[in-house]
């Protein structure tokens, strides 16, 4: 019993990191038809500057690592993204992959390819006790910050004037252009929202592994990629939803399958997102628009 | 003659080219024939991902998963039986005993391929076609951690060594050629002009009665055998690898040199490829440390990467199409009626 809740606590702590991960990438995705690849190295810088302010009060730091990640991701959506968002969907793709790759190597050539070891506070680490269970500090922290985080974000998207036209142009965003709404804008808020969450997801992710290195990125890329495929894509809540799925099925697979089958649990993962797939394949919601129009 | 070589000039003109290049070899050390001869195997590589994306649109980031599976299987058929009782000591028997050469290996390492993308395409190819690349993408990982895991038949994450390195120049040029005649016969065939009305307007293609799924898995499958060919050769270039060999890294490079050289095209597959492995081969070199007039340059691990990036988005953003515009190549002299259109 207390290994059951024990591995409870442990999904829905990994799951909300992945939920953050994958509603990353969908929000994005929504607006601009396009899976970025390059979220998971957003994560890695936020990474590096956590490691950087080693020695700042953990509030500065992570003021300071959102900061950071909202600037990378401002400044991505300018520099790359921006000049080739009338293409199609494969050339965003691609041009996603491509900054993806240029971040994993700069931090390569800045940083060495050692991985750092790095921690936001002692605190997390710190452990609750409760009869034989034991509830790390970490875990709790991290479901509330997701719960405010994602209340926070339907907030934003149901009241404020940015989050609705947000919301317009994921339903359709030549029309929503049309309207009067400027397109810069929109699209910029989204990465903004969307470096927010990369951050969030960085800061929970270096608090869990201790270290930063180049290309850690990889994982989260994988696993926010395939949480907004369960999902649904472009759906926020699916992205949720998946992030939910995948985040327990990793913990429960890692928990209960046989000893020898353990090195496998990543590929046991991936064929239910292929099973997931083959039975909905638009997903597990699937949004009005997820249909190209014609 | 004159009118059919006219005719198939896009095809030929890139085997002549191909050709022409791969005599680069001579110019240098051993060293340039190795960069000549990867450039090779990734054109194969490339031609096979040219197969698929290339008429149907659909992005495949799984088509290094099948590189992997022709390079495992070309190494537990070509390792000499002398040793592989000590590299892959619990194979079943049939395979333990078995011994190839390079031809029947590579080409069965290629049917291999072929039949697990068949299997796997049964599933993907009924997706939409965003879906549908990025649940080639969980293909990819799958492969990588199986491969990486299952020490029977990959040695796990150690990898494999001892494969017989008897792909040479001429070897690897060969195939490049064959791989060409592929995806141009290929591109010839109704399938093809079927997938090509569906990548420019899927609904408009769908009304007029083309169900694109068998197209599809068509083009899929036979660019499966290509990268399983592929993998083959690389395995018996580099004699040993670990499954980290079949990963992103490799995935981006082929689909950068795809879509730097324009991925509609049979001559952008060549192109891109060229194009990209000259690069590497210089930043490389830089990498390494150069001396340009009494200068001592070097640059750390990671610049040629960087540098590469750089140039693909650079690419991307300038030149949306690649470098040929998606265009095959024309007939180079002045001709009365132009045979060659837009592909």
């Amino acid at each position: 019993m207390e290994a059951l809740i024990q591995n409870i606590i442990n999904a829905l702590s990994l799951s909300s990191l992945y939920a953050l991960i994958a509603l990353g990438m969908a929000i994005i995705f929504g607006i601009m038809r396009l899976m970025n690849f390059a979220q998971g190295d957003f994560i890695m810088v936020g990474g590096y500057a956590i490691v950087i302010l080693a020695d700042l009060p953990w509030p500065l730091k992570v003021l300071a690592t959102l900061l950071v990640v909202v600037a990378l991701a401002l400044a991505v959506e300018r520099l790359a993204f921006r000049p080739v968002r009338d293409s199609d969907p494969a050339t965003l793709l691609v041009t996603s992959f491509a900054v993806a790759f240029l971040l994993q190597n700069l931090a390569l050539i800045i940083f060495g390819s050692l991985a750092k070891a790095t921690t936001l506070s002692p605190f997390l680490l710190e452990v609750w006790r409760i009869g034989d269970l034991a509830v790390p500090k970490r875990d709790v922290v991290m479901i509330i910050t997701t719960l405010l985080l994602l209340a926070g974000l339907v907030a934003f998207l149901d009241r404020t004037a940015t989050g609705v036209q947000m919301r317009a142009a994921s339903e359709d965003f030549r029309m929503t252009q049309l309207l009067g709404v400027n397109a810069n804008k929109i699209v910029a808020s989204a990465f903004a929202v969307s470096g927010l969450l990369a951050a969030v997801a960085g800061l929970f992710l270096v608090s869990t592994t201790g270290t930063v290195s180049w290309n850690m990125g990889l994982n989260p890329l994988l696993v926010g990629f395939i949480a907004s495929v369960i999902g649904g894509l472009g759906s926020l809540r699916g992205a949720v939803l998946g992030g939910f799925a995948l985040g327990t099925i990793t913990v429960m697979l890692q928990a209960y399958l046989p000893l020898e089958l353990r090195p496998y649990r990543d590929a046991f993962a991936y064929s239910a997102v292929l099973l997931i797939l083959l039975l909905r394949p638009e997903g597990l919601i699937v949004e009005r628009t997820a249909k190209e129009r014609v | 003659m004159a009118a059919r070589v006219k005719e198939h000039w896009p095809l030929l003109g890139l085997m002549l080219l191909t050709t022409l290049i791969a005599q680069v070899h001579f110019l240098g050390a051993e060293v340039v024939s190795r960069e000549v001869t990867t450039a090779l195997v990734n054109l194969v590589l490339v031609v096979g991902l040219y197969i698929f994306i290339g008429n149907s649109g659909v992005f495949s980031f799984g088509h290094i998963s099948f590189m992997a599976i022709g390079a495992y299987t070309t190494a537990i058929l070509v390792i000499p039986l002398s040793i592989k009782p000590y590299i892959l000591p619990n194979l079943p028997g049939f395979l333990a005993d078995a011994h190839l050469a390079f031809v029947p290996a590579t080409i069965i390492a290629g049917l291999v391929a072929a039949v697990f993308a068949a299997i796997i395409a049964v599933p993907l190819m009924r997706l939409s076609g965003l879906t549908a690349a990025l649940a080639t993408f969980a293909v990819l990982v799958i492969v990588f951690v199986v491969a990486d895991n299952w020490e029977t038949f990959t040695g796990g994450a150690s990898g494999l060594a001892n494969v017989p390195t008897q792909t040479g120049v001429y070897d690897a040029l060969a195939w490049a050629l064959v791989a060409l005649v592929v995806a141009y016969a290929f591109q010839r065939t109704r399938w093809a002009l079927k997938l090509r009305a569906s990548r420019e307007d899927e609904p408009a293609a769908r009304a007029v009665g083309i169900g694109v799924t068998l197209e599809r898995t068509i083009a899929f499958v036979l660019g499966a055998f290509l990268a399983g060919v592929g993998g083959s050769l690389f395995a018996q270039f580099l004699g040993a690898f670990t499954a980290q060999a079949f990963f992103l890294n490799i995935t981006f490079l082929t689909l950068m040199m795809l879509i730097v050289g324009g991925f509609t095209s049979l001559a952008g597959a060549v192109i891109g490829t060229i194009f990209i492995s000259a690069l590497s081969a210089l930043l490389i070199r830089v990498e390494d440390g150069v001396d340009i007039v009494g200068l001592h340059l070097q640059a750390t691990r990671g610049l040629r990467e960087v540098i590469l990036a750089l140039i693909m988005l650079l690419v991307l953003i300038l030149r949306p199409r690649g470098i040929t515009g998606g265009r095959e190549i024309r007939w180079p002299f002045r001709s009365a009626q132009p045979t060659v259109g837009r592909s």
